[in-house]
């Protein structure tokens, strides 16, 4: 029995071990899980609470990033424009404090009062939420339909740097497309960001 | 001037003076360090790409950062370790900023000339990043720092922050000898 025990006790950290190792977040076709996070307002913010939502923009993002912050403006005028239609943007700090004292819960709310973020703006408390997503870098946006599935995965737009040399607003594209009955065309993109802050 | 107050100085006043000499030659060589005309910058990515296309024996080590990286700037010193270590060796260090254009002079520059940074310089302002990420390395998601080291066709990239010299150096010793 001891020896079936240990054999089990074996079995299971090998389990986990390898789906550490093979869990590299989600692809577009994935379905994403429901979390539970704090919100800047100390309310408990979860999808579910959007029974209505066409989808969301999911946007991992933080205070201290200049990526992020060149963004904010941009974020802000998502939401205005697209919660009405269904499509609020959820923005997730996913850094640690200890890391990034700058992404700290307080100083979240102070940014988020600073630029009147009219979106949730939600701590990554644990780090538990970041890696299922599979997300690497502030801002990495996820834009999830009505089922939470997984459509695009990337950029808001192809100039980060620079709002005015904008050519493809890719979210607003992929979000035309969903309305559209059809699928992202690109659906995956990449830009420059900063790195997730994690301890060692 | 310099030949005039040399005549006058006491024998008992030479230490002070020669340190004041020395103070004033290390003062000399720390401003005529890196200026704006040192630093390759690029455009559009396509005027980079051959740095990543040598093909002779020489180890090339790339590093994507920016002073508003804060792992970048911390495992900076272990780059500068790494080729102080491979100095008499075939061996180029090699740091592409992704620092801002309005930033180049007072935050990049004055960086690489406070922390007297080594290595050939670029800075890339081409703003449509999803046009080059892939093709810096596929498996790029874009988040900072980077590292690649390469010596013909052997190759390596590494997204992640080094955090001393034997692990940074452990990327290199494979691909140098």
């Amino acid at each position: 029995m001891k020896i079936f025990y240990a054999f089990a006790t074996l079995l299971l950290f090998a389990g986990l071990v390898s789906f550490t190792i093979i869990n590299d977040g989600y692809s577009v076709g994935d379905t994403a899980t429901d979390f539970e996070l704090k919100n800047v307002d100390d309310s408990m913010v979860s999808l579910a609470d959007f029974p209505d939502a066409k989808g969301f923009i999911i946007t991992f993002t933080c205070n201290h990033c200049p990526y992020a912050v060149l963004y904010e403006d941009r974020l802000i005028d998502l939401h205005n424009k697209y919660a009405p239609m269904g499509y609020p943007v959820i923005a997730i700090n996913p850094n640690d404090p200890a890391v990034q004292p700058a992404d700290g819960f307080e100083e979240m709310k102070q940014r988020a009062e600073e630029k009147g973020f009219p979106f949730p703006y939600l701590f990554d408390e644990g780090q538990n939420v970041y890696p299922q997503y599979g997300a690497t870098r502030t801002p990495h946006i996820y834009l999830l339909d009505a089922d939470r599935k997984v459509r695009y995965i990337g950029a808001i737009d192809d100039s980060p740097r620079d709002a005015e040399a904008v050519e493809v607003k890719y979210v607003e594209n992929a979000i035309a497309a969903l309305e559209a009955g059809s699928n992202p065309d690109p659906d995956f993109t990449k830009a420059i960001g900063c790195s997730i802050k994690t301890k060692r | 001037m310099l030949y005039s107050v040399l005549v006058n100085v006491r024998l008992k006043n030479l230490k002070y003076f020669l340190v004041a000499v020395t103070a004033l030659l290390s003062f000399n060589t720390a401003s005529a360090q890196w200026q704006k005309e040192d630093l390759n910058i690029v455009y559009e990515y396509e005027e980079l790409e051959s740095i990543f296309e040598m093909d002779n024996d020489t180890t090339y080590l790339i590093n994507f950062w920016a002073t508003w990286c804060g792992p970048c700037v911390k495992e900076m010193p272990y780059f500068q370790e790494v080729a102080d270590f491979y100095k008499d060796k075939a061996f180029k260090l090699i740091l592409v900023s992704l620092d801002f254009e309005k930033h180049i002079e007072t935050r990049l520059i004055s960086f690489l000339n406070k922390h007297n940074i080594k290595g050939e310089q670029y800075v890339l302002l081409d703003g449509k990043t999803n046009k080059w990420i892939d093709k810096v390395d596929p498996q790029w998601s874009g988040a900072i720092p980077i590292t690649i080291v390469y010596k013909g066709d052997k190759r390596r990239f590494y997204e992640q922050e080094f955090h001393n010299f034997e692990e940074l150096n452990n990327i290199v010793e494979p691909i140098i000898n």
